[in-house]
């Protein structure tokens, strides 16, 4: 990759040298340049900006931590001599004998839904300004695919503790292959390894969880940097701060993203979030059973399905979106429609870039429509994530008349018409003008 | 690119690389696919299991494992047996006509005339069912009679009911009524789970 930035020159100390010597075999200053101390960032960005970087930390926590449990983990689903599952024995081992294994595993389980936390804000941060729209839909497409890695990477992982709630959890995921016409059953057989969850599925998900999926996620996050350095970041305003550049060629309204976002924007943040997070690993890692959930403390009996099982949280609003269909029609089965659905609302993500035709980018310029059609979305999926964790005879307030299913049925359809109707109400709403520079008092 | 033609020989000679190097890439490929499957282990594990059900009085349930899956054997009571024909009306597949069971359990009973220890007389009470939802394949729990509920099924996971015959109801998540295995019983008071040859009927369904 040939460079713009000039070679560092030595000023004739050692270390001077043994820096010009370094760069003259590999691209570091300008690598360094490139990414951080020459990539102008618009000055305009507010918290919602913290949530990128938070997602790094959280992937750095994710790998070392796991990484530690690795060590002392062993993914075996048959009985042990004391007649409980050697993957269940694992884990109890990791959190009473393993000098630190609480914490380290603590620190894993917590770091899952906080990595689905940090990252649903950063989704919604590039809803909020239409960060997806031209020229970063690539942006936009390798996050969404980093959204299914991530959701594929907690769900194998989710196996690997062999409680009651990994068991059936992996089970009713992996029988979702069985709705697809024809080739379903043998799919599902095949996604198993066996006839049903069993020893071989877990060895394969540990696989897949530790390897397979991290890579992946690995090469699709520098990718989706790579894309955001090409372009350049939106703001808050989304106006492009390209179009006003200094003799020198530096965007007016841009800082280098080093130190300015580093040290003096995202380092604060993050020392904020680990007061939080570590708040959560130290004195509440169950999450009140939505982080840990209580019978996942059982190991894995394949004879019997706990009274209640529900997904963890993070994947509790497409769950409400399976469960909601219930009909047949079409010639198509009810059973297929419910992961038509599921798998569908994650994938319509993808096609935001070219659903919205708004001819402003940010909230701050868009219209009533937009506002409140998007207010309406949060809150059903909010709703819908709630009652993904109940019962399948849910009542909200206990009342007859507020049936949890029917809801969740509103809601799915609501988030599908949302995004399919988008094209029409995002061109006739009434946005205001938007300003030349980005504002910044 | 330069904006030179390309030599067409060269070009021959790279397609022919390219193609050659995408059936390697296949070929290479087999392997890996291929041990996802099954293995021999795992498809050698169905044995039949014999279960002992000399102790089941009627009303109660008993599960044993087969194929690493539950299978329930219920002796229904008469009211058990007589509520099969009252959920009729309300049953997705009441007669049975999908094939989650073998020939000789298509009947309102879903179940083959067992010799009753009591009275010597063949009867149809037990049922005999796998005890995973045709959903996406939790194990349902059991729910007594209540109002006008006569007992049945209900999965955990998504709702869907079955009644005591395994039968789903209408407009329920689960497309179909409970697998039926090929089962057969060896005496009045031992059956056989996993293998029906050589008891009268044969289990193709």
């Amino acid at each position: 990759m040939a460079s713009i930035y000039p070679k560092y020159q030595s000023d004739g100390s050692r270390l001077g040298g043994l820096m010009e010597w370094f760069d003259a075999r590999f691209p570091l200053t300008s690598l360094w340049k490139a990414h951080l101390s020459e990539y102008y960032a618009p000055k305009n960005f507010n918290f919602w900006y913290f949530f990128g970087s938070i997602a790094l930390v959280v992937l750095i926590i994710q790998v070392v931590s796991g990484i530690f449990l690795t060590m002392n983990y062993k993914p075996d689903g048959n009985l042990n001599a004391a007649g409980i599952p050697g993957a269940f024995a694992a884990v109890e081992y990791i959190m009473r004998d393993v000098w630190g294994g609480w914490f380290i595993r603590n620190m894993h389980s917590t770091g899952a839904s906080a990595f689905f936390i940090v990252v649903y804000l950063h989704m919604f941060r590039g809803m909020l300004y239409g960060s997806y729209r031209k020229p970063r839909e690539l942006i936009w497409i390798f996050g969404v695919l980093i959204f299914l890695c991530l959701m594929a990477e907690a769900f194998m992982g989710y196996l690997l503790p062999w409680g009651q709630m990994s068991y059936w959890g992996a089970q009713v995921i992996l029988n979702l292959f069985s709705a697809i016409p024809v080739v379903g059953p043998d799919l599902s057989v095949f996604a198993r390894g066996d006839f049903v969850v069993s020893d071989t599925t877990l060895n394969r998900f540990f696989a897949f969880h530790v390897i397979a999926v991290p890579l992946a996620l690995i090469g699709l996050v520098v990718a989706h940097v790579l894309a955001l350095h090409e372009v350049g970041s939106n703001n808050p305003d989304g106006v492009e701060i390209k179009k006003f550049k200094d003799e020198k060629g530096i965007p007016l309204d841009g800082v280098p993203f080093h130190p300015y976002y580093t040290i003096g924007h995202d380092l604060p943040a993050i020392s904020i979030f680990m007061f939080f997070f570590f708040a959560v690993v130290f004195f509440w890692p169950e999450g009140g059973g939505y982080f840990l959930e209580a019978n996942n403390f059982l190991p894995a009996d394949p004879m019997k399905t706990p009274n209640h099982i529900a997904p963890v949280w993070y994947f509790t609003p497409f769950y409400s979106m399976l469960r909601a269909m219930v009909w047949n029609f079409f010639w198509i089965p009810a059973k297929l429609w419910g992961v038509i659905a599921m798998g569908g609302g994650v994938v319509i993500l993808a096609f935001l870039p070219w659903l919205d035709r708004s001819p402003v980018k940010s909230i701050r310029y868009r219209g009533p429509i937009f506002k409140n059609l998007l207010t309406v979305f949060v809150i059903g999926f909010l709703i819908l994530g709630y009652l993904g964790a109940q019962v399948p005879e849910y009542c909200f307030f206990d009342q007859a008349w507020l049936p949890g299913a029917v809801i969740a049925q509103i809601f799915t359809f609501y988030y599908f018409l949302f995004f399919l109707t988008m094209p029409y109400w995002s061109k006739i709403d009434k946005c205001k003008p938007v300003p030349e520079r980005v504002t910044f008092k | 690119m330069s904006d030179q033609k390309m030599d067409s020989e060269r070009r021959n000679l790279i397609l022919a690389t390219t193609a050659a190097g995408s059936v390697a890439v296949v070929a290479a490929a087999v392997p890996f696919v291929g041990s996802l499957a099954p293995s021999e282990r795992a498809k050698a594990a169905g044995a039949p299991v014999e279960a002992d059900i000399g102790n089941l009085k009627a009303g109660e349930k008993m599960v044993v494992k087969w194929r690493g899956k539950p299978v329930w054997i219920l002796r229904r009571t008469k009211e058990m047996l007589a509520s099969l024909e009252t959920t009729k009306d309300s049953l997705a597949d009441p007669d049975s006509k999908e094939p989650q069971q073998p020939e000789y359990a298509r009947n309102t009973q879903r179940a083959r005339p067992n010799p009753n220890p009591d009275t010597g007389k063949d009867g149809d009470d037990y049922l005999v069912v796998i005890g995973i939802c045709t959903h996406l394949g939790c194990s349902p729990s059991d729910k007594s009679a209540e109002g006008n509920w006569h007992g049945g099924f209900l999965c955990p996971c998504h709702g869907s009911q079955f009644d005591l015959a395994g039968r789903v109801f209408k407009s329920q998540p689960a497309p179909t009524n409970l697998e039926v295995p090929p089962y057969k019983f060896l005496s009045p008071t031992r059956i056989l789970i996993g293998d029906d040859s050589g008891a009268g009927t044969s289990s193709e369904a």
